[in-house]
């Protein structure tokens, strides 16, 4: 595949990440290099404890890395220290995340978990409603729009994540295991979504997983193995192969 | 959007049951506040019922109310006589115990004279005392009804009843009844007539009846109150007492063990309170911890999270508040002291309780300020 030429939306230089000093140290990532470019879906993969959801973290401002430098979208927000503030506005403004398990809130029906987030950031009652609606639209899960999380299925339920992680457009998604809960058929189904979300949103997609069955539906993958990093074969699939549709 | 008022439309059930929970908490604090508003306001009435402006009694004695007092009967008519005294009524006090269809009944009475100051204040039904024996006027707690007749003292002459009044309690709670100043004399100092017979075969004196234990006095509004309270103490066998010296006696010394008791109870009650509210907010924190990482993951900020356990805090305790304040004023007629909740001490209540709550959130706001957003990734569905 072609290295595209525009500026990478997440770039990770010399990250290194370990808990604990002297003799009970763990090294958890090792001088980790990585750059994922806009409409890219990459894999991150590994055995467990290989220090997948760790990097997931640190990109995600959650955690603090040891070392090295971590730019997205163009801005460096650490570089041996934290350089932003308010890292939380960060992430509102420009990550957005889609857990394992769908982490909706239990006591907003499907619209409002995906309107808070655009009321948190700054958005009036009614514009962030008719966004919520509009995405909730997109991903087929419309006619759910007044159900509880309790009352969604699996899918339905990741669809909603999807659409609350998509809510402020933004320009990274991180996705930890977001099929692991799924069937195959379901999985791909949202995997197909992902991408497309890349495609027509001109999105980084970072996303963590176990499931060998939807390897080709990365640009890249990346393995982990004891915190280290390796970049594996990917099975061919083309982005143009995706049908683009506009975004809401 | 309020995310306060969503969880707990969400766990309305969980909401209803713990507010009414907090209900009869703070319910118990209002109650408390008004059996203490009602022992002061018990202690002064029977002092302001009088309506005096100085008031005679026993030399050396704080009487009628702290100490006893006994003075001749006839120091009305001296006091009566002392220039800028408009108006003097002798009157006794004497609580009494008897027994109506085979229930004891307690009750504080006075004896006053009719048209002079110390009768009863407004009736709630019947008529004054207008013959000179055996009537009476009593407040509607004594559970009497009018007509009913009453068996008191020691020769056990029947009283009828042919007024009440409404909220003429002593502190102690007992109500108070009014009976002519010669009824109460031979309530007070009538011997049994079995004690009568020994004191008269062993030859002792023939005790007077015509005593009394205060002369109640109105100056006129023309003479300075201090001049005829100096005139007053010119005699050595009496004391003179204002008004203001009597409530002070009433409420800071006579009631001042009760009144610490209750203030007691009450200080404990409301910190029984907040430690409840604060286990109950802390728990509902406790509960929400994977929704709060997740709010702080996708970007909220702490504001959001703090105005999440606050806006439930309060609305825990207002709605308990005003739910537990129905409950009391609902029963408060059934209750067996007189409550007095005044606006003053229920404001008051209302705003310890916003105090307690906004207190009591602090350990849960400092639990969820401490949730690490990473555990939005903890693997449970």
């Amino acid at each position: 595949m072609a290295e595209p030429v525009k500026p990478a939306t997440v770039r990770v230089e010399r990250l290194s990440k370990y808990f604990g000093a002297g003799t009970a140290r763990v090294n958890a990532l090792v001088d980790i290099n990585m750059d994922v470019y806009p409409g890219q879906v990459v894999g991150l993969m590994g055995p467990s404890g290989s220090g997948k959801t760790t990097l997931l973290n640190c990109i995600a401002c959650i955690l603090q890395p040891s070392s090295g430098r971590i730019t997205l979208d163009g801005e460096t927000v650490y570089d041996d220290r934290w350089l932003k503030a308010d890292l939380r506005r960060l992430r509102l403004d420009k990550i957005g995340f889609i857990f394992q398990y769908p982490n909706l809130l239990p006591f907003l029906d499907a619209t409002d978990n995906v309107a808070v987030v655009l009321q948190l950031a700054g958005l009036s009652s009614a514009a962030a409603l008719a966004r919520a609606v509009e995405l909730l639209d997109y991903l087929e899960v419309g006619h759910r729009r007044h159900a509880m999380p309790a009352q969604l299925s699996g899918g339905e339920g990741q669809r909603v994540a999807i659409a609350r992680a998509l809510a402020n457009r933004p320009r990274i998604i991180l996705a930890d295991e977001p099929t692991a809960p799924l069937d195959s058929q379901r999985a791909r189904i949202v995997m197909d979504l992902l991408r497309r979300i890349a495609v027509e949103q001109d999105a980084a997609i970072i996303c963590v997983t176990h499931d060998e069955m939807i390897l080709d539906r990365f640009d890249h993958i990346f393995r982990l193995r004891d915190g280290r990093l390796e970049i594996s074969p990917v099975p061919k699939v083309s982005s143009q192969s995706i049908e683009a549709r506009p975004s809401p | 959007m309020n995310l306060a008022y969503r969880d707990i439309k969400h766990n309305l059930l969980r909401f209803v049951l713990t507010n009414f929970g907090l209900s009869l908490l703070l319910g118990i604090v209002i109650v408390i506040t008004g059996v203490y508003g009602g022992l002061i306001d018990d202690a002064l009435r029977q002092a302001r019922a009088a309506n005096a402006d100085l008031w005679v009694v026993q030399a050396g004695t704080n009487g009628p109310f702290a100490e006893s007092s006994r003075i001749p009967g006839d120091t009305r008519e001296l006091v009566a006589r002392v220039y800028g005294v408009e108006r003097a009524g002798a009157v006794t006090y004497q609580s009494i115990q008897t027994e109506l269809n085979g229930k004891p009944l307690r009750l504080f009475l006075i004896g006053f004279e009719h048209d002079r100051p110390g009768g009863p204040r407004k009736l709630l039904a019947g008529r004054d005392i207008v013959r000179s024996h055996y009537e009476m006027i009593v407040d509607r707690s004594a559970g009497l009804a009018l007509g009913q007749e009453v068996p008191l003292g020691t020769h056990g002459h029947k009283f009828t009843v042919v007024g009440l009044m409404r909220n003429e309690l002593t502190s102690s709670g007992d109500p108070v009844g009014y009976i002519t100043l010669h009824d109460a004399q031979e309530l007070q100092f009538e011997l049994s007539p079995a004690a009568e017979r020994r004191e008269v075969s062993r030859g002792g004196p023939v005790q007077s009846n015509d005593q009394i234990n205060a002369v109640i006095t109105k100056v006129s509004p023309y003479v300075p109150l201090n001049e005829v309270a100096t005139t007053l103490s010119r005699w050595k066998h009496l004391k003179t007492l204002t008004q203001e010296n009597q409530e002070n006696l009433l409420s800071k010394e006579v009631i001042e063990k009760s009144r610490k008791q209750q203030l007691m109870i009450m200080v404990l009650l409301i910190i029984v309170s907040a430690v409840i509210i604060a286990l109950i907010v802390y728990t509902l924190t406790m509960d929400k911890v994977r929704s709060i990482a997740t709010l702080k993951f996708v970007g909220a900020p702490d504001r959001t999270i703090v105005g999440l356990i606050v806006q439930q805090a309060l609305s825990m305790g207002i709605f308990g508040y005003f739910i537990g304040l129905t409950l009391v004023l609902i029963f408060k007629p059934y209750f067996p002291r007189r409550l007095v909740l005044d606006f003053e001490s229920i404001a008051v209540v209302f705003v310890i309780t916003v105090v307690i709550c906004l207190a009591a959130s602090t350990l849960g706001i400092r639990l969820a300020l401490k949730i690490d957003p990473a555990e939005a990734l903890a693997s449970s569905g």
